[in-house]
């Protein structure tokens, strides 16, 4: 019986509020046979490597919204500063820093290049 | 109301002055990504001074002003906030995109659009270019930053631009004034539909951008190298141990300055001010107006004007944080710090502004995307130490704590006093948001996106403009709001009358108010002096300094000042107290008035003002019964 008013009145407040997301994926590959072949993110890099975008893993709004902000399959991303203990990292992408959570950055998915950038 | 009700930062934009038809002057909006400098340009085509500053998200709504074209005719400029695109994603993107699209109530859809770029970073902000273009409006595109670019030894052809984009193309530099002629010339000529030759497909982001790849290729842009400076500070300002060390540094050489350097210019400040009204009292004939001159306006008045030179340099040290770009670091220090209660380093940022003011920090929760953490922001800023509470806590701490060294010169017992204060506010606000988003404000994750700017010099001209805007607020408070409350006062202790003579203060009619509610205070250790302080405090903060200033300036028997005179009235336990309930009270009506509008009703407010009084009161009365 609680448990029931308790959830709607969480219903009630979802009302006043948008929720954040919808559960759906966007998945963007720009070479689709490859993809599963790395798994490695951008949190794997430490400062000053560089790597190739390869996908998001987020849902459409949140990928969107990285996208318009340099994050695009196919693009470079070399790993900056960070906040002390290493989270949220600066990423340099299209010529502007962004700074990304480990929990987001986990969510984008790279292709290592050979040479680290400086 | 306090200083935010008469600041132009945060007033919505008057749009119903609607001019005759005919002479109605052309809507132009000014449309771009966050931080490209729209509203530098927006201040040097209207003559105004709306807020700039080197951080994403300064502007959060519409703001429109007159410019005056060089041929006698006029247009109206809309300064709107920064867009990545024209899908919304935020409340202040929404205004923009809304506006843009003639959808928000009560604006014209604008007649031509100024599309303003970073022309430092010109592929991925041409991306806006398509979705702008594609609207069908005649458009400007000015590359900004035009001093930036050439600097750094980055080019291109503006002419192979327009030819591409099908529409005239500036390079200017707003914040050198360099190159507004062709924006000028646009304003005033025939204003072109643009005739993009090709555009992408416009939900299709990747298309877009290889889009705006080729058409910056074939202009020829040469992207300037990377900012060299801004890499160098970064290693030292986000150094995992340097960087913390030097904003403690800078914090503590702050508030030592507010104490100590700040002295001389405040005891000038007092001096000219009792000189002058001890003057002007001397010259007036009657004795009752003499005295009312005497009270409201050298001792009520002129005890809180004397705080000038410290909020001044409170607003300084804010405005460099801010206009050089140091803000979205300390954002992205203060992530992890914001994410254990559950929040983000973007409500960093407004929390940040909420040391000047809690309106405007208010208002700038607009840029946080995740609905419930904009309105835990909304809810916590104001317990963030504003610039009104200062001078309580300069005048309370000055009385009754002892001005000693505790580390060197470094750190006296005073500032350290006042960092406590400032601490406090800060803990307050991250326990409720703690409590907020564990309980009625749980949300999912939105990520934390954040670009950082690259780091600029801050202006003498700009930091001075600021500071001047800021003192005249200041001033004008003193002599409207506060004056007219200590006026009042002063009336209130002179009535009833008996036998025409003005009555003991304790029997008037202010002293039957303070005495009235002594009851509920005195469990605090206030007495019903200080009771009728807070109650004038309502008014804003500051005033309750004017209010005891002018209640005990009357006692003729006491000479030595306000601080002996608070000395005298109030234990150490109640002096803490008294801090205690000026740093968790919402004692300020223009805080409730815009809590109510962003949030859109009175549920929220009234939960807050709740909140904190609650919390205020114990927290007060646990001072003072733990201290004594």
């Amino acid at each position: 019986m609680a448990r029931k008013l308790k959830k709607q009145r969480a219903e009630r407040l979802d009302k006043d509020f948008r929720v954040p997301h919808t559960e759906i994926k966007m998945q963007l590959s720009v070479n689709k046979s490859e993809a599963p072949a790395y798994s490695a993110t951008l949190v794997d890099l430490r400062r000053g490597d560089a790597a190739v975008l390869d996908r998001i893993d987020l849902p459409g709004d949140d990928a969107r919204r990285l996208m318009e902000l340099g994050f695009l399959p196919g693009a470079t991303v070399v790993a900056g500063q960070s906040a002390p203990g290493g989270d949220p990292r600066v990423f340099r992408v299209d010529g502007s820093e962004i700074a990304l959570r480990r929990e987001t950055a986990r969510k984008l998915k790279v292709r290592p290049t050979r040479a680290a950038a400086k | 109301m306090s200083e935010c009700s008469d600041c132009r930062s945060c007033t919505t934009d008057p749009l119903g002055d609607t001019p005759a038809p005919g002479a109605r002057p052309k809507a132009v909006a000014l449309i771009g990504p966050p931080n490209s400098g729209k509203t530098t340009l927006f201040n040097r085509l209207t003559g105004l001074r709306q807020k700039v500053a080197n951080f994403p998200g300064v502007t959060v709504e519409q703001h429109s002003g007159i410019a005056e074209l060089p041929d006698g005719r006029t247009a109206r400029i809309i300064d709107l906030p920064g867009v990545y695109s024209l899908s919304p994603r935020s409340e202040d993107e929404r205004v923009a995109h809304d506006v843009l699209t003639g959808a928000r109530p009560g604006t014209a859809k604008p007649e031509a659009i100024l599309l303003v770029l970073d022309s430092t970073n010109l592929r991925r902000h041409l991306m806006l270019a398509a979705p702008i273009l594609s609207l069908g409006v005649p458009t400007l595109v000015i590359l900004n930053m035009a001093d930036d670019l050439r600097s750094r030894g980055g080019h291109l052809d503006t002419s192979a631009l327009a030819s591409q984009l099908g529409a005239p193309v500036a390079l200017i530099s707003a914040r050198q004034g360099e190159g507004m002629e062709q924006v000028w010339e646009f304003l005033a000529g025939a204003m072109p539909m643009p005739e993009p030759t090709e555009l992408p497909v416009l939900h299709d982001v990747p298309k877009c951008r290889q889009w705006a790849g080729r058409v910056g290729g074939e202009a020829g842009y040469h992207p300037p190298a990377p900012p060299q400076w801004t890499r160098r500070l970064d290693a030292v300002f986000l150094h995992p141990i340097g960087g913390p060390l030097v904003f403690a540094a800078v914090v503590l050489l702050v508030f030592q300055t507010i104490f100590s350097y700040a002295k001389p210019l405040m005891d000038g400040v007092t001096w000219g001010f009792e000189t002058s009204g001890n003057w002007f009292a001397s010259q007036v004939p009657w004795p009752v107006l003499r005295s009312l001159v005497e009270v409201v306006w050298v001792k009520g008045a002129g005890s809180v004007i004397v705080f000038l030179p410290q909020v001044l340099l409170l607003y300084m040290f804010i405005g460099i944080l801010e206009d050089s770009g140091y803000l979205a670091r300390a954002a992205l220090i203060a992530d992890r710090t914001m994410a254990r209660v559950g929040l983000q380093g973007k409500s960093f940022i407004p929390l940040l502004s909420a040391y000047a003011c809690a309106v405007p920090a208010i208002m700038a929760t607009r840029t946080i995307e995740n609905k419930r953490d904009r309105f835990a922001t909304i809810l916590i800023a104001p317990f963030m130490t504003c610039s009104a509470r200062l001078p309580v806590y300069l005048l309370i701490i000055a009385a009754f704590i002892p001005d000693r060294p505790l580390l060197g010169a470094f750190l006296s017992m005073q500032t350290a006093a006042m960092l406590g204060l400032y601490l406090l506010g800060f803990v307050a606000a991250v326990g409720t948001a703690r409590i907020l988003k564990s309980s009625i404000l749980k949300s999912g994750h939105t990520p934390f996106l954040l670009e950082m700017p690259s780091y600029r010099w801050p202006t003498f001209r700009s930091i001075g403009l600021r500071l001047l805007d800021r003192g005249k607020v200041f001033l004008r408070r003193v002599g409207t709001v506060i004056l007219v409350v200590t006026a009042i006062l002063f009336v209130l202790t002179k009535l009833p009358l008996v036998h025409g003579e003005a009555p003991p203060i304790e029997s008037s009619l202010a002293g039957t108010i303070g005495r009235t509610i002594e009851p509920v205070i005195r469990p605090l250790g206030f007495n019903w002096k200080i009771g009728i302080g807070l109650i004038t405090s309502l008014a804003s903060r500051e005033t309750i300094i004017s209010s005891l200033g002018s209640i005990y300036g009357m006692d003729q028997s006491n000479k030595a000042g306000l601080r002996q005179a608070l000395r005298r009235d109030l234990t150490p336990g109640g002096a803490l107290a008294l801090l205690i309930f000026f740093a968790f009270a919402m004692q300020c009506v223009s805080t409730i008035a815009v809590v109510r509008r962003e949030t859109g009703g009175w549920k929220w407010p009234a939960l807050q003002f709740a909140y904190m009084s609650v919390l205020a009161y114990a927290g007060a009365f646990a001072a003072f019964h733990i201290v004594g």
